[in-house]
């Protein structure tokens, strides 16, 4: 197991040494000078060589990146420019409201995306299972910003059941908390939990078809106890499998949700900082969670390691 | 090739003549995808058909008729600039299924390119994918905001976007399909003949890999058009004043209290264009590769 962890772990690192460089380069695909695009088409070549300097555009390329990767290798990810302060710091302030966003879209998406799943696959062919097929279905199709207005059109402006948006931290109140993130995270969800469904009841179906379900079926056992003690454990195996895409999905429709509902997340901020250019943060950000992305595929590969042991001798 | 009995290309064009009818009928059997080309298809001919069907011209503001509810008049009412709606979401189908098309041969191209070189040569195999990973580290749509953003707004800057977000999982579907395609007995055939190397590729093992590929640009073409929406929200999308989906919506949203239809319609044209996508992709999945799961 340890060799597998191992392994697994070596495997990751020259990704993310391209994941770092790619955050970095994101600054070398503006057409013309990034500079220039960061201030009004006033400014003095005085602001514009300073400007560039703190971006550290005066230097070749190989410095850098080079300058790029020793200061990350600190933990350091530089300071913004229009904020006032290290980009760490401000993702490190705004991260918990992600965090819980995402982690209560990823509940949300487990439950009723596997709940829903399991009833298309035992009631297989009924119009129970087709409807909740197409359900699953339009809630691949359904653009999430749109379905956030609508639920905010709906709930908010209209029933005045949810507020609009904004913030109340998990730890000042809980029904705070809960009344602010419930629909975003529902609306973040809406999408995985098709995903989900989808794939739960087609592993599901497969494990139904196998030997051991039809054995324990005529040993006499009740069919509630065939699906939940036999069928359902080994149906996992593949969900557990898709939960890193999942959760890498969650991660950037968090982008998105968060401006949708004014949540002062971490995507707020990379999306402040792509709309006024400020370079530092985007590329800080941009590592931040493609490696967040990379830790939890690694945990998700580890996992799947222990629950499939013919995984770790491939 | 000296004969044509062994040469494995001409096998190939035998079994699409022999497996084609077989083929066609049961994708008319699938429920998913005559359902999906149905939508499609109403999606399209709408777009083509722009200029007629459209009743107003879709840039022209009448300032008298500003956020008229849907009627007689204007079917799905008008905006705050009072140009009909209808007309816009007719165009704005036009742009978002350009934007989509585009996006859908670039991704292909470059897709199909790199995964059948990583899966091909072995060489190419771990540096082409390592950096396929890398990319597909960033949330896909984070990766084209951010693109689409630092290249600037346009049609053109929002496709190249698009193509780097869905890109490197269409290379990796196409590598794992020439992976297991190059192991068949007819490319060693062809090998044995002394065919070369980019002849197997393109002429043998490409072709007979496309069943994967084919259905993940289906979905590519649904992503491209939810992509779009998203991108016009957060203000890096196509400039207005051309209609396309999103940017419908983005320029409605601050009237959404006053005129929700400006925002429920063209929202509704993405469902159903998504719809009919995915519908189609579910169902040529299901015939042209069963064992594919989702």
């Amino acid at each position: 197991m340890l060799r597998f962890i191992a392994r697994r772990l070596l495997i990751s690192l020259p990704v993310l040494g391209l994941v770092s460089l790619m955050s970095f380069a994101v600054i070398w695909l503006v057409p013309g000078d990034p500079a220039a695009m960061f201030l009004d088409p006033g400014a003095t070549p005085q602001q514009l060589a300073q400007v560039r300097h703190r971006l550290g555009l005066d230097e070749p390329f190989y410095l850098q990146v080079i300058a790029w990767y020793e200061r990350i290798l600190h933990g350091d990810l530089g300071q913004s420019i229009l904020l006032n302060r290290s980009v760490t710091a401000a993702i490190v302030e705004r991260l918990p409201v992600t965090l819980s966003l995402t982690a209560l879209a990823l509940v949300f998406a487990t439950l009723l995306g596997i709940a829903a799943g399991l009833l298309a696959a035992m009631r297989h062919r009924s119009w129970a299972d087709q409807s909740t097929m197409v359900l699953a279905l339009l809630g691949l199709s359904v653009p999430e910003f749109w379905l956030g207005l609508m639920l905010i059109f709906g709930f908010a402006v209209d029933l005045r059941w949810f507020p609009a948006g904004g913030y109340v931290p998990l730890a000042e109140s809980f029904s705070g908390w809960w009344h602010s993130m419930a629909m975003p995270a529902f609306t973040l969800a809406a999408v995985q939990v098709g995903f989900i469904a989808r794939m739960t009841r087609s592993a599901m179906l497969e494990v139904l078809h196998q030997d051991f379900i039809r054995t324990a079926d005529s040993k006499g056992l009740p069919w509630s106890i065939v699906v939940t003690r036999h069928g359902l454990p080994n149906a996992l195996v593949p969900i557990l499998t898709v939960l890193g895409i999942v959760t890498g999905s969650l991660l950037g429709g968090a982008v998105v949700i968060e401006q949708v509902f004014s949540l002062p997340g971490v995507g707020r901020l990379v999306i402040g900082a792509v709309l006024s250019r400020d370079f530092p943060v985007i590329q800080g950000t941009l590592l931040f969670v493609a490696a967040i992305y990379l830790l939890v595929n690694l945990v998700v590969d580890i996992l799947y390691a222990v629950a499939d042991p013919r995984v770790r001798l491939e | 090739m000296s004969s044509a009995v062994i040469d494995p290309g001409q096998n190939w064009s035998n079994d699409v003549a022999r497996l084609a009818g077989p083929f066609v009928r049961r994708l008319l059997h699938n429920r998913s995808f005559v359902a999906g080309a149905v939508l499609v298809l109403f999606v399209v001919l709408v777009s083509v058909l722009a200029p007629v069907l459209a009743p107003y011209d879709p840039m022209r503001s009448n300032f008298r008729a500003r956020m008229l509810p849907p009627g007689a008049e204007h079917l799905f009412g008008t905006d705050h600039f009072g140009r009909d709606l209808l007309s816009r979401v007719i165009y704005g189908g036009r742009a978002s299924l350009q934007i989509g098309f585009f996006v859908v041969v670039v991704t292909g191209i470059a897709g199909t390119m790199i995964g059948a070189l990583a899966g091909y040569f072995r060489r190419l195999d771990n540096p082409l994918m390592r950096v396929m990973d890398a990319l597909m580290a960033f949330p896909a749509i984070l990766l084209a905001i951010v693109i689409s953003a630092v290249l600037g707004a346009s049609i053109t800057n929002v496709v190249i976007a698009l193509s780097i977000a869905t890109g490197p999982h269409t290379a990796r579907i196409v590598r794992g399909s020439v992976l297991v395609v190059r192991e068949m007995e007819y490319v060693e055939a062809g090998r044995a003949l002394g065919a070369s190397d980019l002849r197997l590729l393109f002429g043998h093992v490409l072709i007979n890999a496309m069943a994967p590929l084919i259905v993940r640009l289906t979905y590519v073409f649904a992503i491209a058009i939810l992509a779009e929406a998203v991108l016009s929200y957060i203000g890096v999308g196509p400039p207005p004043p051309t209609p396309t989906f999103g940017n419908i919506i983005a320029g409605e949203r601050d009237f959404m209290e006053t005129a929700p239809w400006a925002m429920i319609f063209p929202g509704l044209a993405i469902v159903v264009s998504v719809l009919g996508l995915n519908l189609l992709g579910d169902g040529l999945r299901d015939v042209l590769d069963p064992r594919m799961k989702l």
